[in-house]
């Protein structure tokens, strides 16, 4: 069952400038899967919308969920403010995040690119647990590479950062590319460029490749049709060539979307 | 205590429902709340045929409020019986079915298409749709236009016809008037204030549309405004809204004169609003000895 509810932050730290992890404790991590996201509320009542962050994490004996998000206007910057004790009101859990049972046994690929990168750490713990280790390829811009031990624990990790600083210089496809890595199913969440090369490699190769889509969101539940794709066919609910990204997705298979 | 309403000998259980749009057809938000236990369920826009709606970005944040430029995008009318309609079928609740066009046959298409639908309470007209380039809004901003459709419409209608009215208009009492001499059962107000929200970064417009229609708490002291002057015009009922969120913005409403209230884009941010409301308005009767909450209606001194 979704609800809104109040979570107490039991910890929060920058881990990269202007990047945040923050550990919340709520029953509702007992339902969060990789891929899908919560809707975090600013206090600041001028400020009324909730704010759908991925889940990094999710750890249901301790009933907590890890949130890692970039600063990047009012909601958020109030968000980096807070500290261990304080609570804030999220809805959830949101989306429809991955089916993992396709994905195990398979040559799977995760690609992150910058803020893309933390929703992509519980789907490698996720595959993990069920025996599947996948290869993770992550794009940073330089040397900022937060998330990154997370990542060598429970997938075979590679990495591009743009200044080449680290790993390959350029973005994740010129690492895939210069680690001859091969996939049977890619799964990304990062910047729309990012998104559009793995659409078009994975119909070049002929594999699915999952992709996590952003839009601005009102009412995350699917009720307000502000955060629509454009779908290839014809939506089941909507009866139009349009898909909402908080129920349909925000995990879409990048073929049957048009970006 | 009696907390029922009538409007156009429709009864509700309690005085309060929700903005067309802001609650799709209750699916969604039934995992929140109960639906039987609002006043009426107001159903997401539906034309005559499936519209795609506008590009992306839709939503924007404002101070205190949000724009929205959706487009009325729908799964059309056939969809919507078949669906939608039967998903209402197991709440007591009254439905009201909010209806969109381009042209005036557009609306009479849908308007016949309800009529031996039973879960069907009550049509409500939107003629006041910002964020639709041809017709829609048209039709609620000059008075000839709303006394037009709302004839013909009442001409085909089984249902009670509530018309939506715009906030973007000079004279709301004008409109007010003009709907109620064409015919109109009750009326409804306000519908979204267009807006435009500019993102100084990138030098181009938060909404793809460009324009998009303005709801949430910021709106409110226009919303009420409004619904003043319009009780003050006729003698229909009117059903309130305009960033409605708590009991105290619908009382606000009634005793401007609003028989009914809607609450709209506070779905999203608290998504037992709907219910909170009702209850804050029967403890506010309660606690002020108020019997009838019709004693409320119009009764600001
Ligand atoms: C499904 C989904 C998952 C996401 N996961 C993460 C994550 O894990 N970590 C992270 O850092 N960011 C994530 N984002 C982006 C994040 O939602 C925005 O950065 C955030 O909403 C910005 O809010 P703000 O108040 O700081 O910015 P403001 O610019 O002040 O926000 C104004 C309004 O625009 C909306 N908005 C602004 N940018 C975006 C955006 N990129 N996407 C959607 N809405 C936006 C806000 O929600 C708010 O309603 C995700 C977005 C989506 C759609
Ligand atoms: C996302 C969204 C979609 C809407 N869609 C419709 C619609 O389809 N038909 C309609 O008559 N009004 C529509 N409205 C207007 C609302 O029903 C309501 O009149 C308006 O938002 C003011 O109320 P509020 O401030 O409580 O939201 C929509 C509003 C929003 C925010
Ligand atoms: S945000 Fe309202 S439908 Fe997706």
């Amino acid at each position: 069952m979704k609800q809104k509810t109040s979570a107490v932050i039991i910890s929060q730290k920058e881990i990269a400038p202007g990047i945040f992890d923050m550990l919340l404790k709520t029953d509702l991590a007992k339902e969060a899967h990789a891929g899908q996201f919560v809707g975090v509320y600013p206090h600041d009542k001028s400020t009324l919308l909730p704010r759908p962050i991925s889940i990094c994490e999710a750890d249901s004996e301790n009933a907590s969920l890890r949130l890692v998000y970039r600063v990047a206007g009012k909601g958020t910057a109030e968000f980096s403010k807070c500290s261990a004790g304080d609570s804030l009101d999220i809805i959830g859990i949101l989306g429809n995040g991955y089916d993992i049972r396709p994905l195990l046994e398979k040559k799977i690929v995760l690609m992150g690119g910058g803020i893309g990168i933390p929703p992509m750490l519980e789907l490698a713990k996720e595959l993990k647990a069920h025996g599947t280790e996948a290869v993770s390829v992550l794009g940073y811009r330089d040397s900022q590479t937060f998330l990154k031990e997370d990542f060598e624990e429970s997938s075979k990790l590679y990495i591009a950062s743009e200044d080449g600083s680290v790993g390959t210089k350029g973005n994740v496809m010129n690492a895939m590319e210069a680690e001859g890595l091969v996939a049977d199913i890619i799964c990304a969440c990062g910047p729309m460029p990012m998104l559009r090369a793995i659409k078009k490699y994975a119909a070049e190769k002929g594999i699915p490749a999952y992709i996590s889509l952003e839009e601005h969101m009102a009412c995350g539940v699917g009720a307000c049709l502000g955060c629509v794709v454009k779908t290839k066919e014809i939506d089941h609910h909507s009866h139009v060539n349009n898909a909402r990204i908080c129920t349909d997705g925000p995990v879409f298979l990048a073929e049957d979307v048009e970006i | 205590m009696k907390t029922e309403i009538e409007i156009a000998g429709v009864k509700w259980k309690n005085p309060v429902t929700v903005g067309s749009g802001t609650f799709g057809s209750g699916m969604e938000y039934g995992e929140f709340v109960d639906l039987s236990r609002l006043g009426a369920v107001t159903t997401k826009g539906v034309a005559n045929i499936p519209w795609p709606g506008n590009p992306t970005p839709r939503v924007t944040e404002v101070y205190g409020g949000m724009l929205n430029a959706i487009g009325l995008q729908n799964p059309g009318i056939d969809v919507f019986c078949e669906r939608d309609l039967k998903f209402l079928e197991d709440y007591d609740t009254r439905v009201i079915v909010n209806v969109c066009g381009k042209s005036i046959q557009d609306y009479v298409d849908v308007v016949e298409r309800l009529s031996d639908e039973k879960r069907v309470d009550m049509l409500e007209i939107n003629v006041s749709c910002p964020n639709v380039k041809e017709g829609a809004i048209a039709f609620g901003q000059k008075t000839e236009a709303l006394t037009e459709i709302t004839k013909e419409i009442k001409k085909h209608a089984k249902q009670p016809v509530i018309m939506k009215l715009s906030p973007n208009v000079t004279d709301i009492a004008e409109m007010a008037r003009a709907a109620e001499a064409a015919g109109a059962d009750a009326i409804s107000l306000i519908n979204t204030i267009t807006g435009m929200k500019i993102d100084i970064s990138k030098r181009t417009f938060a909404l793809a549309n460009k324009t998009g229609g303005m709801s949430g708490p910021a709106i409110k002291p226009v919303a009420v405004r409004m619904v003043y002057q319009a009780a003050q015009a006729v003698k229909i009922p009117i059903i309130g809204m305009g960033g409605i969120s708590t009991a105290e913005d619908a009382l606000e409403f009634i005793l401007a004169g609003a028989t009914a209230v809607a609450v709209g884009a506070a779905n999203f941010v608290n998504p037992y609003a709907t219910i909170e409301v009702i209850e804050g308005i029967e403890d506010y009767m309660r606690r002020n000895k108020v019997e009838d909450i019709k004693e409320l209606i119009g009764a600001v001194k």
